[in-house]
């Protein structure tokens, strides 16, 4: 077995992750660590530059609520919020958001963000709360700033968070080891904000061969907060608002800019609008269902019954929608020359922002988006509470917002002293997207680092024997390989371990089949929840046998271990919630109605870290204090 | 297979003390093979087609060919990314060819000031952020 040098790091703030939320906190903390003389620490998977959802950029701000020049108020983006998650949603927590987001969006165009600017000087929308960006370099940017604020030398790059440290009950740091050496980390810190992104692969994604990869939500975000904040024993909430978007069909480019920006319509096969023609259908849902705008899952919903009655696919018209717009040029053939040269560059560089491989889709199809329609279909589910899902931790909001029942002191605390968390690992605060996020993690930081002022938490010391045993329990996976491997002559099939790919398609087999994913439309009910929960049991208990080759291995076995957590907190939930909330994203097939008077609630649990035993509350829904 | 490495083109980054590809992929896919110095993806089924390893890789070597289980052979994505703008050419499978130049920053790299140039100096007490009001251009909305 080779050596692995064990590597303490003691810190007054930890932060857990690089993306967008942990990007903001690391700008704040900074700030007020210098005025408090407090040491500030972030650990990456990754490299910071390019790591999380945005690594490859976007096309879009999504969330900019336009408070200065009065475009909209915090209260506007709260209905918003709280009509498109059926009535599931946090008031103190999105206003908290809402009311800061705009400063994270004037900072990244200071920082160098080019946003697009109308000829009046103002944004341009995409959509009421959407702006147009040239995202390329959206997340160096904001890495960047982030990094000159923290100093490079409290930073780790390449190091997996495998989990928290617990220490009679209370959380004393997060362990991990480096994918690049062999070296284990200990991080010791009084408190840790937690922001390791969502989760996808948990279930079985529409592409199983090269392009398994292409998921929408990216394939290296895996659940990491979800086990890390559940291993800490705190209360987690909405996870079972997984999130499935509708995109272009199989490279999953985006259709923000279509529906709002073109203002694109999508049609069945046959020319038919299902927002049309299945209007009455809205009535089922009320009141969610008559508001405007209508839902994303429901509108997800009505596509989905076209497709169940075989009047797919469904197109996006995309050459109906150009044409429109360049005809209102049409008497100057100059202009309307420029303008769909103008367009055109327009709609290549959306994906080419975010989603280069529909770029590549459409030119190894030769689709010309002025000359024909494309399809759209609605994906897999993730796991993605800073986006149209909710799941995450059950966190603290602001004083002056939050009433008593959802305030303990800092603001983004979850219920565990002393941990943070905030974009997809904080939840029913959906609608943050990666400004939000920013902001969040720079509310959830400056908390952060009042708690450490006023509380002086002790720094916390953990003891040799329970670094040995952390040490040995994250190194097992290679070691089981080494010892086992010689067995067979090929080193994939050994009746000794499961390799980490076939764990994962395991876990997706069952996820798909018994849990509602693509290959049961999206269905599922007591009886499967309850067969799925038996099968995840026994997952469980062979990932003692996970087995790693090397360390990129080591982190795929524990990205899957993450992943197994996040997929029982989705079944366990969804099989106490006895009703049908958000169709389009998934059905109880048993209770296939909304159920106001039971269910308009928010659905919590916890596990408990030592038993790992599961309790489920529910909460009530409140508005602001 | 997602990112391909062009083994002509690829030079180990000899020059540089950690290879380009291997430093930036999300995902820790790049390798180098030091036999060969030749960098390669250890797992093409786990790439995003982010472009970040063909965007960063100085000798221009990687490449990306759509995933093979639903796109058609015979088309190609190229970036070439400065310090400001980025240029995509864009190949056709009927050979069709379409380029576009896109900003990407206003400010030089690694200038982003993290104040962003806003005066504020708020209390630790209450809701408001480093830069704000400042940052806000208004006062902390509150109810
Ligand atoms: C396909 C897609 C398109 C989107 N489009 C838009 C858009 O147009 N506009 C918009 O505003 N928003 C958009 N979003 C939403 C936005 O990207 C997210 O809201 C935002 O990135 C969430 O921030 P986060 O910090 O929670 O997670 P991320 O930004 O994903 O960051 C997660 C971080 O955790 C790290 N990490 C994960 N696991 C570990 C571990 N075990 N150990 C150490 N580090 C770990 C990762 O490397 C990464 O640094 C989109 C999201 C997706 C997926
Ligand atoms: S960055 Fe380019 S030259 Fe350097 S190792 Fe990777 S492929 Fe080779
Ligand atoms: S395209 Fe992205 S995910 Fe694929 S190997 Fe390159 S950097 Fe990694």
């Amino acid at each position: 077995m080779a050596k692995f040098e064990t590597v303490q790091v003691e810190t007054d703030l930890l932060i857990l992750g690089g993306g967008m939320a942990s990007c903001g906190a690391a700008v704040e903390a900074a700030y007020w660590a210098k005025k408090n003389g407090l040491k500030v620490t972030l650990v990456d998977k990754a490299a910071v530059d390019r790591s999380g959802a945005v690594a490859m950029g976007l096309s879009a701000i999504n969330q900019y609520v336009g408070i200065k020049d009065g475009e909209n108020t915090v209260t506007d983006y709260v209905n918003y919020v709280k009509q498109d998650l059926m009535g599931v949603a946090r008031e103190d927590l999105v206003a908290s958001i809402a009311r800061h987001v705009d400063s994270s969006v004037h900072l990244f165009e200071k920082w160098g963000l080019p946003i697009w600017k109308a000829e009046g000087g103002g944004y341009v929308h995409e959509g009421r709360w959407q702006l147009m960006i040239n995202g390329e370099s959206y997340k160096v940017i904001v890495a960047e700033a982030a990094k000159n604020h923290l100093g490079t030398e409290n930073i780790y790059e390449r190091v997996f968070i495998v989990g928290p440290i617990m220490k009679d009950g209370k959380l004393a740091g997060a362990y991990g080891f480096s994918v690049r050496e062999n070296k284990f980390y200990i991080f010791k810190a009084r408190a840790v904000f937690c922001a390791m992104g969502g989760a996808v692969h948990v279930f079985k994604p529409r592409s199983s061969g090269e392009g398994l990869g292409r998921a929408w939500y990216p394939p290296w975000n895996s659940g990491s907060s979800t086990y890390f904040t559940l291993k800490a024993g705190a209360e987690m909430t909405c996870q079972e608002v997984r999130f499935i978007p509708v995109r272009f069909k199989d490279a999953y480019g985006p259709v923000g800019a279509w529906f709002l920006l073109f203002k694109s319509r999508a049609t069945n096969a046959f020319g038919g609008e299902y927002m049309v023609e299945r209007k009455d259908e809205l009535q089922n849902w009320k009141p969610y269902g008559l508001v405007k705008p209508i839902p994303a899952n429901l509108r997800n919903y009505l596509g989905m019954l076209d497709v169940m009655e075989g009047k797919g696919p469904i197109y996006m018209r995309t050459e109906e929608a150009l044409q429109k717009i360049a005809n209102q040029y049409k008497d100057d053939p100059k202009a309307h020359k420029a303008k769909v040269k103008e367009l055109e560059a327009e709609a290549w560089e959306d994906f080419l922002d975010m989603t280069i491989s529909q770029a590549i889709l459409w030119a190894a199809s030769n689709v010309q988006p002025e000359e024909r329609s494309s399809e759209i279909a609605a994906a897999e589910p993730y796991f993605i509470g800073s986006h149209s899902g909710a799941s995450g931790a059950w966190v603290s909001g602001p004083e002056d917002l939050a009433p008593p029942e959802y305030f303990w002191g800092y603001e983004n605390m979850c219920t565990v002293k002393g941990l943070f968390a905030a974009g997809d690992a904080s939840g029913a605060s959906s609608h943050k997207f990666s400004s939000g996020s920013h902001a969040e993690g720079r509310i959830a930081a400056k908390a952060a680092i009042r708690y450490i002022v006023k509380e002086k938490p002790a720094m916390p010391t953990v003891d040799d024997a329970t670094i040995e045993a952390l040490k040995a329990k994250t190194l097992k996976p290679l070691n089981l390989f080494e010892e086992h491997s010689g067995f067979t002559s090929q080193t994939d099939v050994n009746p000794n371990y499961i390799l980490p790919k076939m764990y994962m398609f395991r876990l997706q087999k069952l996820m798909d089949e018994y849990a509602g994913g693509v290959g049961s439309q999206f269905t599922t009910s007591k009886v499967l929840c309850e067969r799925g929960l038996e099968l995840l049991e026994l997952l469980k208990e062979d990932s003692d046998h996970l087995a790693a080759k090397n360390l990129h291995d080591l982190m795929r076995c524990w990205e899957n271990y993450h992943r197994t957590y996040q997929a029982e907190a989705h079944v366990r939930t969804m099989l106490f919630r006895e009703e049908t909330r958000w169709p389009g994203y998934y059905f109880r097939a048993d209770f296939p109605k909304l159920d106001n008077e039971k269910w308009l609630c928010f659905v919590n649990c916890t596990m408990d870290p030592e038993t790992e035993a599961w309790t489920m509350h529910k909460r009530d829904i409140l508005p602001l204090k | 297979m997602p990112s391909f490495v062009n083994v002509e083109k690829c030079d180990g980054c000899k020059a540089l003390d950690k290879t380009a590809c291997q430093y930036i992929c999300p995902n820790d896919l790049m390798v180098l093979d030091k036999e060969k110095m030749k960098a390669y993806n250890c797992e093409p089924e786990m790439c995003w087609e982010c472009y970040n390893c063909v965007k960063i890789c100085p000798t221009q070597a990687v490449d990306v060919r759509g995933y093979a289980d639903f796109v058609p052979m015979g088309a190609s994505v190229v970036p070439l990314r400065s310090t400001d703008s980025i240029m995509w050419t864009v190949k056709f499978r009927n050979g069709m060819v379409k380029r576009f130049k896109f900003p990407i920053r206003t400010t030089a790299e690694g200038q982003a000031q993290p104040t962003g140039g806003f005066n504020a100096d708020p209390d630790l007490e209450g809701p408001v952020l480093f830069t704000e009001p400042d940052s806000l251009g208004c006062a902390v909305w509150t109810k």
